[in-house]
């Protein structure tokens, strides 16, 4: 372990950064289009049309993003950061990679319960994962309007901690998951 | 230094070369770091249109039926008396020479359907003249649905969402007089010539006798494609096989707030009642995007399919209330036109879906025992 460490990996893998920056373009866009169509009537069904995949497309995103994290070797943490810090933005971490599962799943859940053909694609749908209750439905609407709120707050603390550490403290944080290689 | 913490060591090493910040600059660079985020938050909410608190929004649409017809727990906003159907749609399969859509191809396919009266009173007394529509759900056998929603007119009244939200606010009643103000309403056409219009031709089509013999309008037009790739623009209407009667709007010696419904039910359960579904095909110079504007008489139409009605059922204990009839929900191979009412109608649609969802059901004036009677 020490000597695999002592080659210095001072990056997340390739596959990894790839895997973040898809992930973090993909869950900008779904959050503005998911607030832009409750607030349109011209816009709805076409962003609607579109929020639908997306979410799919992330949460298949996301399971394998997590499988391959799991078989990669990660950078260690910047020495700047206490053993508390750490566990925070561990946890975050984790937090980060539950909403980006269960918001998908909460969203196919929550078209079941209406009674809503899951249409993807053309004649591509997905099959219902709930019976049809509209009461599970306004349960179901609720928690996806919560769950995106409490996911657009992750995104911004981690955004936010990410420009303290690599502006203010200075600690090369975001050269990890940069996406380009650093040396 | 040892050989196992050379990695931790050699990061710190390179942040030892860096001086550190002075206080008015961590101050500016903290400062930055607030307002990146603040402007990543500020773009949220642009989006989700907290800047512009005068726009039409699904929820404020909403708002504009619970202004003028109260709030009625576990109804629809708009069409909230009604009552269930079911049945089965047979193809006879020419419509597949204009769309490729699984429902045209000839089989038979399960119907919900829902028929209702406009208005957001779901106690209101039936009378002859108010607006009927016709819900349906096409079960197709792929998996896929068809709904639509339609009504008994021949052209809407209104051809923007913001001219429907204009009308239903003049039609607020005033709360001295308990009735529209007239003056509003007069406003109102005076700037929407589409609607006075409209209302001529709609005046030109009497209405029958009931639910079971009128004419069903799907008002928008769409766009079908067939298994090559050609579209072409469509409109679609039921026409029913009972015979017309002109509707009764004299003698209320017995006032019966049931009056339409109870027709309907006693209709269906005589006999299954029919309509033909026919296709309207427009042509280039035929206007997609105006749903007051009628195609002219000569347009080739099709009959491409049977549907047939035969069970009735009270909104209490039929899935059809728990239904949203999105005339957006379409199969492959009809696409929306870009008339603005569409995608207006499929958002408050579910505007009002979702509120109703999880409201606490009221009974339906169509109860089960009216049914069974």
């Amino acid at each position: 372990m020490s000597t695999s460490l002592a080659t210095e990996q001072r990056q997340f893998t390739a596959l990894m950064r790839v895997f973040h920056w898809l992930t973090a373009a993909l869950v900008l866009t779904i959050l503005g289009i998911g607030v832009a169509m409750l607030a349109s009537l011209a816009g709805y069904h076409r962003l609607v049309s579109i929020h639908r995949p997306l979410g799919i497309l992330i949460l298949i995103v996301v399971v394998i993003r997590f499988v391959n994290r799991h078989y990669s070797s990660l950078p260690p943490f910047p020495a700047s950061m206490s053993p508390r810090e750490r566990s925070i933005a561990s946890a975050f971490e984790l937090l980060l990679y539950a909403l980006l599962v269960v918001q998908p799943l909460v969203g196919w859940g929550m078209l079941s319960a209406a009674g809503y053909p899951v249409t993807l694609y053309g004649s591509l749908h997905l099959f219902p994962i709930l019976p049809h209750n509209v009461m599970l439905y306004a349960v179901l609407r609720m928690a996806h309007t919560v769950l995106a709120y409490l996911l657009f707050f992750t995104f911004l603390a981690h955004f936010g901690a990410v420009l303290f550490h690599t502006c203010v403290v200075r600690d090369g944080t975001f050269s990890r998951m940069a996406p380009w290689t650093s040396r | 230094m040892s050989d196992t913490n050379l990695s931790t060591d050699s990061i710190a090493s390179t942040e030892r070369q860096l001086l550190p910040l002075t206080r008015a600059s961590r101050f500016v660079r903290l400062g930055g770091i607030g307002v990146v985020l603040l402007s990543v938050a500020a773009a949220f909410l642009y989006l989700g249109g907290w800047f512009n608190p005068e726009a039409l929004t699904p929820p404020r649409f909403a708002d504009g039926f619970e202004r003028v017809d109260g709030i009625h727990s576990g109804f629809r906003l708009n069409h909230a008396k009604g009552v269930c159907v079911s049945g089965s749609f047979e193809s006879n399969g020419r419509g597949t020479r204009l769309s490729k859509a699984v429902v045209f191809k000839a089989g038979r396919a399960p119907i919900i359907g829902r028929f209702s009266l406009a208005g957001g009173n779901p106690y209101v007394a039936d009378a002859p003249g108010m607006v009927r529509g016709l819900g349906l759900l096409f079960h197709l056998p792929d998996g896929e649905e068809w709904r639509t929603a339609m009504i008994n007119t021949p052209v809407f009244a209104v051809n923007s969402p913001q001219g429907f939200y204009d009308r239903l606010l003049a039609t607020q009643p005033d709360p001295e007089t308990g009735k529209p103000d007239p003056k509003k309403m007069a406003v109102f056409l005076a700037n929407h010539p589409e609607t006075v219009q409209a209302t001529k031709i709609i005046q030109s089509h009497p209405a029958s006798s009931g639910f079971e013999n009128s004419t069903y309008y799907g008002l928008n037009s769409f766009w079908f494609m067939d298994a090559s790739g050609r579209s072409i623009p469509v409109r679609w209407s039921l026409a029913p096989v009972q015979p017309f009667a002109p509707a009764n709007t004299t003698g209320h010696a017995r006032p019966d707030n049931n009056r339409l419904f109870d027709v309907l039910i006693a209709g269906i359960l005589q006999r299954p009642l029919l309509w033909h579904l026919i296709i309207t095909i427009g042509q280039a110079s035929d206007p997609i995007n105006d749903a007051t504007i009628p195609w002219p008489d000569a347009r080739e139409q099709m009959d491409v399919g049977t549907l047939t009605l035969d069970h009735v059922e009270s909104e209490e204990t039929n899935r059809c209330r728990d239904i949203n009839f999105d005339p957006l929900v379409l199969p492959e191979g009809m696409t929306p036109s870009d008339d603005p009412l569409l995608s207006a109608r499929s958002a408050v649609y579910s505007q009002s879906f979702t509120r109703r969802a999880g409201e606490n059901k009221l009974p339906s004036a169509v109860t089960p025992s009216e049914v069974r009677k």
